[in-house]
């Protein structure tokens, strides 16, 4: 089906996500969409398959208007989008998941369901266990359950937003033979990305997005740099490795054990030094969060010891951590990080030193501008923190971070943000390492930001973990098959 | 007591637990659906109170039963109304809802206070009901609690094993992805609000034209009965049967206490009749424990194996909510 979009705009308040967009996509192509974080490409193809409804505009298919109100609506006419985190349901098996949304029927029809999940699955490569719970699966075989359901429900376009974001570099490539089959099946695939590189792999046409406003399509070969310039409007560049002269031990781990009802960490053994940068590569949920946590005292080990300069912190608790200069700063900024509805002055004062029964706004509120000013904040002392986009609540979080830390744990430090943020973000946490020989522990699922910023990696893989790697003996190719599993042992023997 | 006086009692329990498992399960069916009714006490007030009323006057035990179910739907659809199209907090709304409606209940229930009204006979079911002890058990009750029966197996199948079940799950635990999927969530969400709130006002009459027949204002005995299906949709882990066992747990302590008073004369009689109460807020406890975190911290502290059973039996027990239960969802 050949899709058009003529003079698309949403307004969200004051934000003008989409400007005036139009797009011919035509069927049997990878049509991709590219542009920065917050450039509107979500927002758009979300229009395109009911789920906002445009302020303006129209959507043609094969040349008739149609009215997409809801979602249900796309679906009939054969549109399907893969949500960049999954919509799915965690908690129910893959075949209930499979079954959710199908059209007609009063009981469920699983039979027919469990063939044609089979029967897509083998088309495709699909490595799908109906039976098993879909919480329990990786990001890359979520991906492949939607686009089996989507198929199963008959969609002629298939529109993916950031699906490589989180997967392996197998799953990468799967997707990637998954996708070119769609296209040769005559279905149409709209590969949404910020990733040059995918494009440059993947897509006969691509569309760029800044600030809402569509700047100008290419097609292949491309001209990388001025698709560059198209998405920021300037050059934009990483900087050079840095390398941080090490200091003594801060942090010291040995034969430490962790484990929850799903997973057994064992054996990881460890030294981190003043100024370190370690970088944990690996899957979602093959245990690097959990050692993150345990060494902030939050998760308890069941074998091992742990040592801050020295002291013994087997089995303490999150604020003898804290007061020897531990923070950890968590992936989710608005749930765990920040407390929504308070204004940024009102977490400095939070974050400061607790003297006195009676605040001292005066104060307060200078040391607020201050760091403000200091971390590039644009938001004002008032400014309730949910109000603030992704990458002014990182700079709002490092900025309460006090000085003189000895190790920061961050959970993905730039997920979400633009490049300018992301290399602030560095900038200043590099920056603690010199002036301040902080030690930062990092779990990241950018294999690029990983290898750029740290001086050791380990690598997870369902629990087991790799000796540190230094980043200089490295490269991306081969950290993307050690997180798939190459080099570590087996999981479970399966027995003939 | 001889053994036929224990089944006799059971089936008793049986019969005493028909309304509680009436709310329980409609209260399941609304949560499910990711709407919290907390107005359910007093709704069953309520609707024992008007369907008593109603049966009185009208000389009928079929718009007793009508009245009874209308309540409870309506007070259900405010609560839906102020929170799905209101944005109001369900809690809030569900709360205030259930003291006024037990005020109510109490207020223009006085005018039939005591009234001689009809009563529900019992319908044993010729042949079936002669098998021994099964018989007793389940054959030789009044239709609510034969209804009771049902409803528990049919819920149970409504939401696990059909298509509309299956949305049902889905709306409660991630409505944007079930609208992603072409379910209209919210008018769903009303649908499932009025079916179990129906169910809750079941309660009423259950119990006004049958298991304690009559209207007494205050000491009708009934405040409380509300909290306690409330509680029991949690225990049930929002499955209508675990509920429903809920139901019945709660019903044999209170004929449990009826029963063991004269052999425990230096208990006085009240602790025996409140206690099926701190015993449900105790069993909730224990099923819940797993998630408290310094369960976690302890349980590391342990030898493996001892560990590893003692994370088994918890997670076994361990219940998880509608994830999205209690937070209103805005389309687009």
């Amino acid at each position: 089906m050949d899709i058009e979009l003529r003079h698309i705009h949403k307004y969200f308040g004051p934000v003008h996500a989409n400007d005036d967009i139009s797009l011919t996509i035509p069927s049997g192509t990878i049509f991709g969409l590219l542009g920065e974080n917050g450039a509107g490409k979500s927002t758009l193809m979300k229009i395109l398959s009911g789920y906002y409804h445009p302020d303006a505009g129209e959507i043609l298919i094969d040349g008739k208007p149609v009215e997409l109100q809801f979602p249900a609506d796309a679906i009939r006419h054969g549109i399907g989008m893969l949500h960049q985190d999954p919509l799915d349901f965690p908690p129910l098996r893959v075949l209930d998941d499979f079954m959710v949304g199908y059209p007609k029927g009063l009981t469920l029809p699983r039979t027919e369901a469990r063939q044609a999940l089979r029967t897509i699955s083998e088309q495709f490569g699909f490595t799908l266990d109906p039976d098993a719970y879909v919480g329990s699966l990786t990001v890359g075989e979520r991906q492949q359950l939607e686009i089996a359901r989507l198929l199963w429900l008959g969609a002629q376009v298939l529109i993916f937003d950031e699906p490589t974001t989180g997967i392996s570099a197998q799953q990468k490539e799967n997707l990637f033979a998954a996708l070119h089959r769609l296209a040769k099946e005559g279905k149409t695939v709209i590969f949404v990305t910020h990733k040059l590189e995918e494009v440059n792999q993947l897509c006969d046409r691509v569309a760029v997005l800044r600030a809402g406003k569509l700047v100008g399509e290419m097609g292949p070969p491309y001209d990388l740099d001025g698709l560059v310039r198209m998405m920021f409007g300037k050059v934009v560049t990483k900087g050079e490795r840095m390398v941080t002269p090490l200091g003594k031990t801060v942090l010291q781990i040995k034969n430490l054990a962790l484990e929850d009802a799903r997973l057994r960490i064992e054996g990881v053994d460890l030294e981190v030094h003043e100024g370190e940068v370690i970088g944990l590569a690996g899957m979602e949920g093959s245990g690097q969060r959990h050692l993150l946590r345990a060494c902030a005292g939050l998760e308890r080990p069941v074998e091992g010891k742990i040592w801050l300069d020295g002291h013994d912190m087997t089995g303490k608790g999150y604020h003898d951590f804290l007061r020897r200069g531990v923070a950890y700063v968590p992936a989710a900024r608005l749930e765990e990080a920040l407390v929504p509805t308070l204004t940024l002055l009102e977490h400095f004062i939070l974050a400061g030193e607790q003297r006195g029964l009676v605040i001292d706004r005066q104060a307060a509120l200078e040391h607020t501008r201050e760091r403000i000013e200091t971390f590039n904040i644009r938001g004002l002392p008032h400014s309730t923190v949910e109000s603030l986009s992704g990458g002014n609540q990182q700079r709002a979080l490092l900025a309460l971070l006090r000085p003189g830390l000895r190790l920061i744990l961050m959970e993905h430090p730039t997920r979400g943000l633009d490049l300018e943020s992301a290399i602030w973000v560095w900038h200043n946490l590099k920056r603690r390492c010199r002036e301040e020989r902080t030690a930062i522990f990092f779990m990241s699922s950018d294999l690029e930001e990983i290898l750029h910023y740290s001086d050791r990696i380990l690598v997870f893989f369902s629990g087991q973990v790799s000796d540190p790697i230094p980043a200089t003996e490295t490269n991306i190719e081969e950290l993307g098959q050690l997180i798939g599993g190459r080099g570590f042992e087996p999981i479970a023997e399966v027995q003939p | 007591m001889s053994s036929h006086d224990i089944i006799i009692g059971l089936a008793g329990v049986l019969f005493a637990a028909a309304p509680v498992v009436f709310a329980t399960v409609g209260e399941t069916l609304t949560e499910r659906a990711g709407i919290i009714n907390l107005s359910v006490n007093g709704t069953i007030l309520l609707a024992a109170m008007a369907s008593f009323a109603v049966a009185v006057s009208m000389h009928s035990i079929w718009l007793g039963f009508a009245m009874g179910v209308l309540v409870g739907a309506a007070v259900a659809l405010l609560v839906a109304f102020s929170s799905i199209s209101l944005k109001q907090s369900q809690v809030a709304v569900g709360f205030v809802l259930t003291l006024m409606t037990r005020d109510l209940a109490y207020f223009l229930g006085n005018p039939y206070m005591g009234l001689q009204g009809p009563r529900v006979q019992s319908l044993p079911i010729p042949g079936l009901s002669k098998i021994p002890v099964i018989g007793v058990l389940f054959f030789n009750q009044d239709p609510l609690t034969y209804l009771s029966f049902i409803l528990i197996g049919v819920a149970w199948w409504w939401v696990f094993h059909t298509r509309p079940g299956l949305t049902l799950q889905a709306i409660g635990e991630r409505p944007e992805a079930a609208y992603a999927r072409g379910a209209p969530v919210n008018k769903l969400r009303y649908i499932y609000a009025a079916v179990g709130g129906a169910l809750v006002g079941l309660a009423g009459p259950t119990y006004s034209l049958s298991v304690k027949a009559g209207w007494k204002g205050t000491i009708s005995g009934l405040d409380g009965i509300g909290w306690i299906a409330l509680a029991l949709t949690i225990f049930g882990g929002w499955d209508p049967v675990r509920g429903a066992i809920g139901a019945y747990f709660f019903a044999l302590l209170q004929w449990l206490g009826l029963v063991l008073q004269p052999y425990l004369p230096n208990v006085p009689s009240q602790v025996l009749q409140v206690a099926p109460f701190p015993l449900m807020i105790l069993t909730l406890l224990l099923v819940n424990i797993g998630n408290a975190e310094w369960v976690d911290r302890t349980l590391a502290g342990l030898p493996p194996d001892a560990r590893r059973t003692i994370r088994k039996i918890l997670r076994w027990m361990q219940v998880v909510p509608p994830a999205s239960l209690g937070v209103p969802f805005e389309e687009e």
